[in-house]
């Protein structure tokens, strides 16, 4: 690799931003998830085991935190990467041609 | 006991179709090997980056869940109750938040650095050999150790269901996979993956319906359950002392979050083809996560009631399959926990290959090796056979190192890989001084069975929290006091 190519003014790859955006998407669901996953599961299922209600024959505690908790974010997790994932080339950027439309990774 | 044959059929139809795919892959290594350098570890070690969707979801799913999933973990279910589903689901957020975190972002940078194993790119970022040196290492170390546990489940797997003698078990499992991966590759271990994926996630399907519908219904199931001890259907646990929210809640970064940082995570970011892979990958991935972790889990917690009795928790999914359906059934599921398995040990074993061939011989020793191909088939039946020996007779050393493997790897490897690719201040002795601190703090703290110092549960959370905290900060407090890194690596990781 030439190193002159180093030293010339630092041009940020405009991709990294839209990388982390993502990334932030991504742990922020994470941490919600963990939130609904606790909030229920320790939020119901503390009470004494005789109080408990059911729902399809599981405890609520575990039918919200687990069962609905799973599909829930399953369909957030799409609901994401449909609408706030952007699609961009991988590779090296100079090797894209010149002159496509407006790039919207940018 | 003698050998079923309607069990083994099944599953020999099953290892043939894996031969093939073996064999289907070895068409692209061999036009690969002729590459010199580099070139030819793109195509073994990546599948020259071409993974769709599908694959990709598949093959990051069936090497992180396998294993502890189908064996483990309803093993644990079947004592601890809907407690240990509940923990369990805390592996739940890794189908979209391994992709989506560094998914993108690997992808590119590895491109433009052509990387192809996590210790490449931390090579470029870090530019220390102590850096590549270590990581090896842990590589190597880590797992080999949960490959031979692996291995050793495998076998004793086969020898329960089908009859075969553990020896003969092991032998064939042994020959199996090393004859795909080293053939065919990341593209044979993927494609493989993916296939067992399938497997897998249907085959859990079938048991969970089935054991409800034995059971007489979910009801019927969970007041048994209550009956047997009500802790069972309790979030804390028939031991409340054990499961306590703290613990439990802990997993959240041991098996859900800090998997982010695990190597096969990495060079599966390395290797799908584009972002369409990348975003079908996610979808995918998080539906099977879903059905694989509450299906399983389940299973072993109904276990409890269906079969009750059972000695050890680690028969629960082969005995209550081999209850519920018929032989070549059962075979046919049989073959999901076998693929687990398998899934999980070939991308260990490609991984410890690359440390190998690709980071410790090609970036530290000879950068103009030749023969890459000869080298690295070499060092795959090398790794097997260590493994074979180990399997046969298990040292100390595999069985302690395997305790510590899976969070040895994260306090490895997490905070080199994060920082590096979202921090610029992130340099070489921040990253030692992670390396250094989270492993050894780890490992310190799990000698609490062997003299006073250790700290079993520090405040309560699992081991693995604390080290990742301390690491963390270690890493940011020495790259702040050291020199930054330079405008190359800047130029060469965040420019265009």
């Amino acid at each position: 690799m030439s190193t002159d190519r180093h030293t010339e003014t630092f041009q940020e790859d405009p991709r990294h931003r839209q990388c982390s955006r993502e990334a932030l998407m991504g742990l922020g669901l994470g941490i919600v998830n963990l939130l609904w996953w606790l909030g229920w599961g320790y939020g119901l299922g503390s009470g004494p085991v005789s109080e408990y209600t059911y729902v399809y024959g599981f405890p609520l505690w575990f039918f919200m935190s687990c069962i609905v908790g799973a599909l829930l974010f399953t369909l957030l997790a799409v609901v994401m990467v449909k609408f706030f994932f952007a699609d961009t080339p991988l590779g090296d950027l100079k090797e894209t041609p010149e002159g496509e439309e407006a790039q919207p990774w940018a | 006991m003698g050998v079923k044959v309607d069990v083994l059929v099944p599953l020999i139809w099953y290892f043939l179709i894996i031969y093939v795919i073996g064999f289907y892959s070895l068409r692209y290594v061999s036009q690969a090997r002729s590459r010199e350098g580099k070139g030819f570890l793109v195509e073994f070690l990546t599948g020259d980056r071409n993974l769709g969707g599908f694959v990709l979801a598949m093959t990051l799913v069936a090497t992180y869940l396998s294993a502890g999933s189908f064996i483990g973990g309803p093993g644990a279910a079947y004592t601890h109750g809907l407690a240990w589903v509940f923990l369990a689901m805390s592996q739940m957020p890794t189908g979209y938040f391994t992709l989506a975190v560094v998914g993108k972002k690997l992808a590119i940078i590895s491109r433009k650095i052509n990387a192809v194993t996590i210790t490449d790119l931390l090579k470029e970022r870090y530019e220390s050999k102590l850096v590549v040196v270590l990581c090896s290492i842990a590589i190597i170390f880590f797992f080999t150790a949960a490959m031979t546990a692996q291995w050793i489940g495998a076998a004793r797997l086969l020898e329960g269901a089908v009859g075969v003698p553990y020896l003969t078990a092991l032998r064939f499992f042994a020959i199996s996979v090393l004859i795909y991966t080293t053939i065919g590759g990341f593209r044979a271990v993927a494609l493989t993956d993916a296939l067992q994926g399938v497997v897998m996630t249907l085959g859990t399907a079938a048991v969970i319906l089935a054991a409800v519908a034995a059971g007489g219904g979910v009801e019927s199931l969970v007041q048994s359950l209550a009956a047997i001890d009500p802790g069972l259907i309790s979030p804390y646990g028939p031991n409340p002392g054990f499961t306590t929210m703290a613990w439990v809640t802990s997993f959240w970064i041991l098996v859900g979050f800090g998997v982010v940082g695990m190597p096969q995570v990495a060079t599966r970011a390395m290797s799908y083809r584009d972002t369409g892979s990348l975003k079908r990958g996610i979808i995918f991935g998080t539906v099977v996560s879903m059905v694989l972790l509450l299906g399983m889990h389940l299973l072993g917690v109904f276990g409890r009631v269906l079969t009750p009795g059972i000695a050890s928790g680690d028969l629960v999914v082969p005995t209550v399959i081999t209850q519920l359906f018929p032989n070549w059934v059962a075979g046919l599921i049989l073959a999901g926990p076998l693929a687990a398995v398998m899934s999980t040990v070939d991308s260990q074993l490609l991984l410890a290959v690359g440390a190998i061939v690709n980071d410790l011989y090609a970036n530290l020793i000879n950068p103009a090796i030749k023969r890459t191909a000869a080298f690295a088939f070499a060092c795959t039946l090398a790794i097997g056979l260590v493994i074979y020996f180990w399997a046969l007779n298990p040292p100390d050393l595999m069985v302690w190192l395997n305790l510590y493997a899976h969070a040895g790897i994260i306090a490895t490897f997490l905070w080199p890989l994060i920082l590096g690719i979202y921090w610029k201040e992130a340099n070489a002795p921040g990253a030692l001084a992670s390396i250094v601190t989270g492993v050894g703090t780890y490992i310190w703290f799990n000698t609490d069975w062997i003299w006073p110092y250790g700290w079993a549960r520090p405040f309560g959370l699992h081991v693995i929290v604390l080290p990742l905290v301390i690491s963390l900060a270690a890493f940011v407090i020495v790259s702040r006091l050291t020199r930054k890194p330079s405008p190359e690596i800047i130029a060469k990781f965040w420019g265009i």
